[in-house]
């Protein structure tokens, strides 16, 4: 293309002249090289990292600070548990020394209503004793009395007829009838 | 044909409405400042610093204040990072020398791409990486990183002889391998780096003038055409599709830059092939 060199602006090199730059080419390339190298190294890049392991690490935080929650609520959890089978437990132990305090109680009053009734069968027993010994005694003292009465009603009488003997000894028996009807009344 | 032979004469015929081919002219533009000194600029020249420090002044706004929950400017700075770090970075040097070389690489990704960038913005329209210095600076950077990765991982000799005596191979094999090597690794590589780039984005600038200025010259500068000016509805169409796909080819030579640079790296720490 013959056209190439027509044309117009500023001086156009050809061929190898096409790599060889001009001096103010040099300048005004390594120019804005070197600030983009300089700017990206000292600022853009660490600016993009201080980001990025901030973030990090406040994922990290955020991860180790819900891990030491769950833990947390994993051993409030746990301690709940354990506290509620401890009053289980207790709940259980009471209940039973409720039960065994219960028959117990009932045995005792098993116990005492037996020796109560016991109590009350002896002394109704000696009540009956000291009654018939009573009894015995007065028996006895009246026994000789009747016997010194009726010794001497047969005394004061004829023995020697049976018929009269046999009516005192029946006047005797029917007055001590009467008597012990009386005294029976008395009592 | 007819159309070529049309072109060409017109082409001939200076600004008279006729159809003007792009030309290497276009990566040579006159001086506008310090004319005749060493800081003279031109409009390439002003182009590629206006795409570094708007690149670099973006990546400071979204990252000077950075917060834990970033908000719509630092997520997607983090996110570009982001993506150097481990796409390029991480993966192929792994996470210690990743880090390490994560400011050259970023750096080079992020200055190439904005330099790139800067060939399809309207109003800029050239790549400021389409003058061959600007990907020669950025292969002179990846030759001497990769050496210095090298050196300074093995010592001087060892890296040298891994990089040109492959372990393994029987010692006749060296005669030929040696050279292929030392050629390779020293010169081809930042050759080739800064060429395919420079290539890139030159053949992208011609191609997107010479749509453009085809549909210009058909729809309203060139005279009794006839049915020939509904050519410029193809070139227009040609012209759309090519700024397109020189986006993608932008993010993409940056991209292989980047990357090429990270695996020479890689190679030159590696203990062996």
């Amino acid at each position: 293309m013959p056209e190439i060199t027509l044309a117009a602006g500023g001086e156009v090199p050809s061929g190898i002249g096409l790599f060889i730059p001009a001096v103010y080419d040099i300048v005004w390339s390594l120019i804005p090289f070197a600030l983009i190298m300089l700017l990206f190294w000292k600022l853009i890049i660490p600016a993009f990292s201080k980001i990025i392991n901030e973030r990090t690490e406040a994922i990290e935080g955020g991860i180790a600070k819900a891990q030491s929650v769950q833990a947390q609520a994993d051993a409030a959890l746990e301690q709940y548990e354990a506290q509620l089978a401890e009053g289980r437990a207790e709940a259980a132990r009471i209940r039973e020394q409720a039960r065994a305090e219960g028959a117990q109680i009932l045995a005792e009053f098993k116990e005492q209503a037996s020796a109560e009734s016991a109590r009350i069968t002896a002394n109704a027993h000696l009540q009956i004793e000291a009654e018939r010994q009573a009894a015995l005694v007065s028996l006895r003292s009246e026994v000789g009395s009747l016997a010194i009465d009726l010794a001497s009603g047969v005394v004061k009488a004829n023995l020697s007829d049976d018929q009269r003997a046999t009516e005192l000894v029946d006047r005797f028996l029917a007055d001590l009838e009467s008597s012990e009807a009386a005294g029976k009344g008395v009592r | 044909m007819n159309l070529v032979t049309n072109v060409s004469v017109l082409t001939a015929a200076e600004d008279d409405g006729g159809f003007h081919a792009p030309t290497l002219a276009e990566f040579f533009p006159p001086a506008i400042f310090f004319e005749g000194t060493p800081f003279e600029m031109n409009r390439i020249v002003l182009v590629r610093m206006l795409a570094v420090l708007v690149m670099l002044l973006l990546f400071w706004l979204a990252l000077r204040r950075g917060t834990r929950v970033p908000g719509r400017g630092q997520s997607v700075a983090e996110m570009a990072i982001g993506f150097v770090k481990d796409q390029i970075g991480d993966q192929v040097l792994g996470a210690k020398d990743g880090k390490r070389f994560l400011p050259l690489l970023a750096g080079m990704f992020f200055g190439i791409l904005a330099m790139n960038l800067t060939g399809i913005i309207p109003g800029l329209n050239i790549a400021g990486s389409s003058i061959f210095i600007v990907p020669a600076t950025f292969a002179l950077a990846a030759y001497i990183a990769f050496v210095y990765a090298g050196i300074k991982q093995h010592g001087g000799w060892k890296y040298f002889k891994n990089q040109l005596f492959l372990p393994g191979v029987p010692w006749p094999i060296y005669i030929i391998l040696t050279p292929v090597e030392l050629l390779n690794i020293f010169i081809v590589r930042p050759i080739s780096l800064s060429l395919r780039l420079l290539l890139n984005m030159m053949v992208g600038h011609l191609l997107l003038v010479l749509c453009f200025s085809a549909t210009h010259f058909f729809f309203i500068t060139g005279q009794d055409l006839g049915l020939l000016s509904l050519f410029g509805v193809a070139t227009l169409v040609g012209g759309i599709a090519m700024t397109g796909i020189e986006l993608a080819v932008a993010v993409l030579q940056a991209y292989i830059f980047t990357l090429l640079t990270a695996v020479y790296i890689q190679q030159s720490v590696a203990d062996e092939h």
